[in-house]
């Protein structure tokens, strides 16, 4: 990524309404220019970061989706930890994490923890698979892309995946000196898409979606 | 002075930053609804904070996990769970422990009480640094709930029978809340009001 541009502040008169931005975070008025795959755009006001375009970004993201969504299916089906003590052995698998609290008056819990550590991750991706997918075609969007991609944004502080894995991280040293711990498929494959996960956000620039969306 | 979306008569949109006129109720590219960020204000800010804090007290209070092994019971608070990694040496995982359940809540709340109530005062703070510590508090905030994916992992794992079992207490729920209705506080409150009272200068 090559060094940054701030777009030039502008007065609005005499500009119409669909060749002006807002920045999101400070409101600061800017004309909608997308720079070039070599630059991004920040708002001179508050850093923020309006444009970081790059090339090849949506076959990028798209890719990242498609394995993030192979690995939550697969890690369903693996052993995730299992653990031994005197003779006595228990595996679990992520279903048996996300019950766990169902056992007692707790069942919001557990769909919470269903949510933000399965449904919301597979959601999202499954989202962006629909909202990309079309672009990367150089077709038309599908119906009701805009609610598919304004709600897989809604959600991203929810899915936790990442979050997760310092959880296995932290509960695997608890258990360390109480049982013998062996991690499962599942448990790798948890960490690459917590991984991946994080690597598709990072690569994906909304307002360069949104703009696209507009214009297909 | 830098003109802004609100300065030139317009309503921006937050989720995709398009302008419209002022009076406009919905985004016509994303959908998104326009909020007027002087009408809505910090109340909702306010509620879930208040609601959050709710949640924060009994989550401290209660235990977060129930531990039966063959010769003792044992339950342990948020606070008491670390104190016992510390004894047992895993200083590591105590700290991570104690900064995710503690320090991270308690400087959120801080926070976001300290931005709401000096939202126009500049003499103590710049835009700048009050912007900064909001992204802060709103990237940080979510990482909270790791406490409560350690429980559940362990109540799923430690479950040997009669000679181990480990299951959730009532902490772990009202801690779970109250990280959602915090998330929720800092969600909703406007970035764009830190900046407005540069405007009014």
């Amino acid at each position: 990524m090559g060094a940054w541009v701030g777009l030039n502040e502008v007065t609005a008169e005499g500009i119409a309404n669909k060749d002006l931005i807002a920045c999101r975070q400070c409101d600061a008025l800017y004309r909608d220019i997308e720079p070039d795959d070599e630059h991004r755009a920040i708002c001179s006001r508050c850093s923020a970061t309006l444009y970081a375009p790059r090339e090849g970004s949506f076959l990028q993201v798209f890719a990242f989706a498609l394995t993030v969504l192979v690995l939550i299916v697969a890690a369903l089906w693996f052993p995730f930890i299992s653990i031994s003590k005197a003779g006595l052995h228990h595996t679990s698998s992520i279903f048996d994490v996300v019950l766990s609290f169902s056992t007692t008056e707790m069942i919001p819990l557990t769909l919470a923890v269903a949510a933000m550590i399965l449904l919301l991750p597979a959601l999202r991706v499954l989202l962006t698979l629909y909202v990309l997918g079309p672009l990367l075609a150089d077709k038309a969007p599908l119906p009701h892309a805009a609610l598919a991609f304004r709600i897989s944004e809604r959600l991203r502080p929810w899915a936790m995946a990442e979050i997760f894995v310092l959880g296995v991280a932290v509960a695997l040293v608890k258990i360390h000196a109480l049982a013998h711990v062996s991690p499962g498929p599942a448990f790798w494959m948890f960490i690459a898409l917590a991984l991946i996960a994080t690597m598709q956000d990072r690569a994906a620039c909304s307002l360069t979606i949104w703009k696209a969306l507009e214009n297909k | 002075m830098i003109e802004t979306a609100k300065s030139a008569g317009l309503a921006a949109c937050t989720t995709c930053a398009r302008v419209w006129p002022h009076d406009q109720a919905r985004c016509d590219r994303c959908g998104s609804p326009i909020v007027d960020r002087d009408r809505r204000g910090l109340q909702p800010v306010w509620a879930w904070w208040f609601a959050g804090l709710l949640c924060y007290i009994p989550a401290n209070i209660y235990p977060m996990l129930r531990t039966k092994t063959l010769l003792a019971y044992q339950e342990n608070t948020i606070i008491g769970g670390a104190v016992e990694l510390v004894a047992h040496g895993s200083y590591g995982v105590a700290a991570i422990i104690l900064i995710a359940s503690v320090l991270i809540p308690v400087i959120k709340f801080l926070s976001i009480a300290y931005l709401a109530l000096n939202i126009r005062d500049r003499r103590r703070m710049s835009q700048h640094s009050r912007h900064q510590l909001y992204e802060v508090v709103e990237f940080v905030g979510r990482w909270s709930m790791v406490d409560v994916f350690v429980v559940a992992i362990l109540s799923s794992l430690i479950q040997l029978q009669d000679v181990a079992s480990i299951n959730p207490g009532p902490a772990a729920m009202t801690f779970a809340l109250s990280v959602i209705f915090t998330m929720l506080s800092a969600q909703s409150f406007d970035p764009r009001l830190i900046w407005d009272s540069e405007d009014q200068a």
